[in-house]
């Protein structure tokens, strides 16, 4: 008798037909409005902090930690995840994504202990994307050094 | 309120639609290739690096604001910018000292932020 999983192929035929069809466009329309609400509420953000006379970069960082902040108390009360849920790359992609990164494997580690627990699960994710974002800015770095101009493409 | 009449509503929509597109980009791949979150965040952080260094994501900024800094890519360019800014000051130290200097103070904030809510939080109840 031959069972319909045998290779990776019918398997992977199998999964298909039995897994609901992901329903691609929905889910961009959904990362499309919450991602543009983010980002627009870090508009506002950033508007008032020049409004009020801040420069611009120091204005930038006020909406990362406003951002940052928001985000990791929304994960740290379990509505992060919610909101997740619906809005998938729309909440992942912003830097709350970035935050909520750090405190979701935080929380669930809780129970190992606030050192090798919290303190070190916290990296988990956070830990990769500053090794290859820092990785990368210094070759761009070393980059610029040597050539001593920055390449403009357009 | 003052601040609202002179507020740039042109630059809000443009942030929304490229901020919006940003994180469609995030979600096509999260459906069609299958990639875990974790890659993505590393890929857009590391692309914005990238966009940054050759000078090119600085255009998207001043179109759109805040919908291309608050996405990771722009945390990624915050970092490339940081480091040429330093590079041109302190030469070959910059190339070490700009990038954290730019980007230190949404790196403080999520790892202070992100330990606090993780001690208040309640530790949730697996569902089976």
């Amino acid at each position: 008798m031959d069972s319909p999983i045998d290779t990776n192929k019918s398997y992977q035929e199998y999964v298909n037909q039995k897994s609901p069809n992901s329903p691609i466009l929905k889910n961009c329309i959904n990362a499309f409005l919450i991602g543009g609400l983010i980002c627009s509420i870090g508009q506002v953000i950033y508007s008032f902090c020049i409004y009020k006379g801040l420069d611009e970069s120091s204005s930038s960082t006020v909406v990362s930690i406003l951002l940052i902040a928001l985000s990791a108390f929304l994960t740290g009360l379990n509505l992060f995840n919610k909101i997740g849920k619906i809005a998938g790359a729309g909440s992942l992609v912003p830097i709350t994504g970035f935050a909520n990164s750090i405190v979701a494997p935080a929380m669930e580690y809780k129970s190992e202990g606030y050192v090798m627990g919290v303190g070190a699960k916290m990296f988990t994710v956070a830990g990769p994307v500053l090794v290859y974002g820092i990785s990368t800015a210094i070759i761009v770095g070393l980059v610029y050094l040597i050539f001593n101009t920055q390449v403009v493409l357009v | 309120m003052e601040f609202w009449q002179n507020f740039d509503w042109m630059l809000l929509l443009r942030c929304f639609m490229v901020g919006g597109l940003i994180c469609v980009i995030g979600q096509i791949l999260i459906d069609k290739t299958k990639l875990t979150s974790a890659r993505i965040l590393v890929l857009f952080v590391t692309i914005g690096t990238i966009l940054g260094g050759l000078g090119i994501y600085k255009y998207l900024v001043n179109f759109a604001g805040c919908g291309a800094t608050v996405p990771l890519t722009g945390f990624g360019n915050n970092l490339a910018k940081g480091t040429i800014e330093a590079v041109k000051e302190s030469g070959i130290l910059g190339a070490f000292t700009g990038g954290l200097k730019a980007s230190a103070g949404g790196i403080a904030a999520a790892v202070f932020f992100g330990y606090i809510a993780s001690l208040i939080s309640k530790p949730k109840m697996k569902k089976q």
